[in-house]
């Protein structure tokens, strides 16, 4: 079938000012992509799987322009961490501002450090799960970055690391167009987490490859915070072996356009994948989460826990998807997607879908919209808590159970306070 | 203390009119009760006196202290010194308890211009408090009135009041799902915040619960008026005798 016109017009535009970095252990994974891509084109917002969301300002050749927003009225989130901070401005790593990498039970290199390296062994990962996540649903974003991401970090774990890897992004500049490629691989019974945090820069495009092998313990924890005009489409592609567990959770407070994509495929028997999200939107805010969650191994779990509070017109979207493979018997999938509507200016757009070939298993959806509880806000009121603080009580206790899927108590407890800072800066 | 005269009330969403003038006058030391039949506006009276929405004063006033309350939002109410305890006390999935207490506590304070509690101060006062009224450490953990008995839920209640401590607290039907136990538990609590500053409205259905929270006086409200008051002796005819006979009388 031939390419629509359009979806080529735009992919070659899009592509036009790019090079693709020659050379190097990586170059057939890059040089594959870009054929991927040129078979796929670019997304368009009559493909279907940008129903909700306008691809446009996603693939225009730059970078719309994005106030840089000043957030040094509190502190950076994961701030009392102790971790490896990796820091990145604008998609350019500095090195000025970024620990030493080195840690026991840890390889950390940087995708642009060791480019021109004949072997690497992120050479088996790269592209791979990316590849792999093409089908049933095209992501052409990905490909993108597959094939021209500038930089970003390869992490390979064999213990237990210390401590958090935590990559800081920085946007500094109105019109930074930031390509950047993550591969993390942990090997059988590893665990690492991994933070991160920042607007990145005025249009980010992000890549994440994880793959979780036999009994290893991966946690992903971002915050994408408070810059108002930035945009950025991630995605993230993880397998998981065994008894491997991934948990994943983003809190997402402004920003024009968010797409954040999730494409997990548990393999292994036993494993579990949680992913989660809280998103608080005002404004000119349009945030889509798309997961699309694989069982194929025996006796999996999966949780998908997605809220969203929207006030003056913002936009939330979430497509979640559970598919269950023949034979993945005995599967365990949940999955939740809420809104908590503030106006009725505001709107969430849900798609839960449900495709299931095996016969012994247990799944469930549920999607609600709603607008706060009068009578609770009421009850708050007349025990002296003035509305606003006790619509951020209840904005609070809404997000509550997407945050409780943070496994570590002092990296949940950075979220509540940095959420509360945020709605007590509202409620003024 | 408390003020109410000529009080008509409608609801906002249609022409139904509860309260038909009604004239009360609570000071401070004094405990009243309001009884009376289904319908006749006594819960009405308590959300419209908190602030509730859905009211339409159409005529009146209720001054707390000389203030005027029904100009005020519902905090205000509540920082002023009014405190209602619900009938049907709200379950709040994932605000704690204590979190709600405290809040609460320092936002009145705040708004009268006091210094807010600290946590430590915070927390050994509401222990203390809880522990009178047998209210456990998991119930103040626990998400506000969520997987409460209805008894937990009423000694929820009198803990928020004792924590707030208000000037003027109204008890609407604070007895109805409890047992004689739970009532006695709840009473004693209210009784032990009784004091010359302070002035208590309950409104109940049944003579019971006047029996351990000694009224100074009854009134009967029948169809949005209070159309008789007397001493405590007019609840214990009601008791023995039903509204009918005072209805007649009235008519």
């Amino acid at each position: 079938m031939a390419l629509p016109q359009a979806k080529q017009g735009v992919l070659a535009a899009r592509i036009a000012g790019l090079s693709l970095p020659q050379g190097g252990w990586a170059s057939a994974a890059r040089a594959d992509a870009l054929a991927r891509l040129s078979a796929m084109g670019m997304p368009v917002k009559r493909d279907e799987y940008w129903r909700y969301t306008d691809p446009t300002s996603l693939t225009t050749p730059d970078a719309p322009r994005a106030a840089v927003f000043d957030a040094s009225d509190e502190a950076p989130a994961f701030d009392g961490i102790d971790a490896v901070k990796l820091v990145f401005v604008d998609g350019v790593f500095d090195p000025a501002q970024s620990d030493d990498p080195a840690m026991a039970g840890v390889e950390i290199d940087r995708l642009a450090a060791v480019a021109d390296r004949d072997i690497h062994w992120a050479q088996g990962l790269y592209g791979v799960l990316e590849t792999h996540g093409q089908t049933p649903v095209q992501r052409p974003l990905a490909a993108l970055n597959t094939a021209f991401a500038t930089d970003g970090v390869l992490i390979r774990a064999t213990g237990k690391a210390a401590k958090p890897v935590s990559l800081i992004y920085i946007h500094r500049d109105e019109t930074s167009d930031a390509i950047l490629h993550h591969c993390i691989k942990l090997e059988a019974g590893a665990e690492v987490t991994v933070l991160e945090n920042g607007p990145a820069a005025a249009r980010f495009t992000k890549v994440m490859e994880v793959d979780v092998a036999e009994g290893a313990r991966f946690h992903h924890i971002r915050t994408q915070g408070r810059d108002h005009e930035r945009r950025a489409a991630t995605h993230i592609f993880a397998c998981l072996g065994a008894g491997a567990l991934f948990k994943s959770f983003t809190l997402t407070a402004n920003g024009v356009m968010t797409r954040n994509d999730a494409v997990i495929e548990l393999l292994g028997d036993d494993a579990r994948a949680h992913i989660a999200g809280a998103a608080v939107g005002d404004g000119d805010f349009h945030h889509d989460d798309t997961v699309f969650i694989t069982h194929a191994g025996l006796r999996c779990e999966s949780r998908q826990v997605f809220k969203k509070v929207l006030k003056n017109g913002a936009v939330g979207v979430f497509q979640g998807k559970i598919l269950v493979k023949p034979g993945a018997q005995k599967t365990d999938g949940y999955q939740i997607s809420q809104s908590l509507l503030l106006d009725e200016a505001s709107q969430f757009l849900a798609k839960p879908e449900l495709e299931i070939y095996a016969d012994d298993v247990k799944c469930s959806h549920g999607s609600t919209s709603g607008a706060i509880d009068e009578t609770a806000l009421f009850y708050l009121r007349s025990r002296g808590v003035p509305e606003r603080m006790a619509q951020s009580l209840m904005v609070l206790a809404f997000l509550a159970e997407s945050i409780a899927e943070i496994e570590d108590e002092a990296i949940a407890e950075d979220i509540r306070s940095r959420l509360e800072g945020w709605l007590a800066r509202h409620e003024r | 203390m408390l003020e109410i005269k000529n009080l008509h009330v409608k609801l906002e969403e249609e022409d139904k009119v509860i309260l038909k003038g009604v004239d009360l006058t609570v000071k401070a030391g004094e405990v009243h009760a309001i009884m009376g039949p289904n319908g006749s506006g006594k819960s009405t009276l308590s959300y419209v006196l908190s602030g509730r929405d859905g009211y339409d004063v159409t005529d009146g006033s209720a001054t707390l202290d000389g203030e005027e309350l029904l100009e005020m939002e519902p905090e205000e109410r509540a920082a002023a010194g009014l405190f209602l305890a619900f009938q049907y006390p709200v379950e709040i999935p994932g605000v704690g308890n204590m979190t709600f207490l405290r809040t609460a506590v320092n936002a009145q304070r705040k708004a009268r211009g006091e210094e807010e509690m600290s946590a430590g101060d915070f927390l050994k006062v509401v222990r203390a408090k809880a522990k009178t009224l047998k209210i456990d450490a998991d119930m103040l953990k626990r998400p506000v009135n969520v997987g409460f008995s209805g008894g937990e839920k009423k000694r929820n209640e009198i803990l928020q009041m004792a924590m707030l401590e208000p000037k003027m607290c109204i008890l609407d039907e604070t007895d109805s799902g409890l047992d004689v136990d739970a009532m006695k538990l709840v009473a004693d609590g209210v009784n032990a915040l009784r004091d010359a500053g302070r002035a208590f409205l309950v409104i109940t259905h049944y003579q019971r619960l006047l029996d351990h929270i000694k009224p100074d006086v009854v009134h009967i409200m029948a169809a949005g008026r209070i159309i008789k008051t007397g001493g405590p002796e007019l609840a214990l005819e009601v008791e023995k005798n039903g509204y009918a006979d005072i209805l007649a009388e009235v008519n």
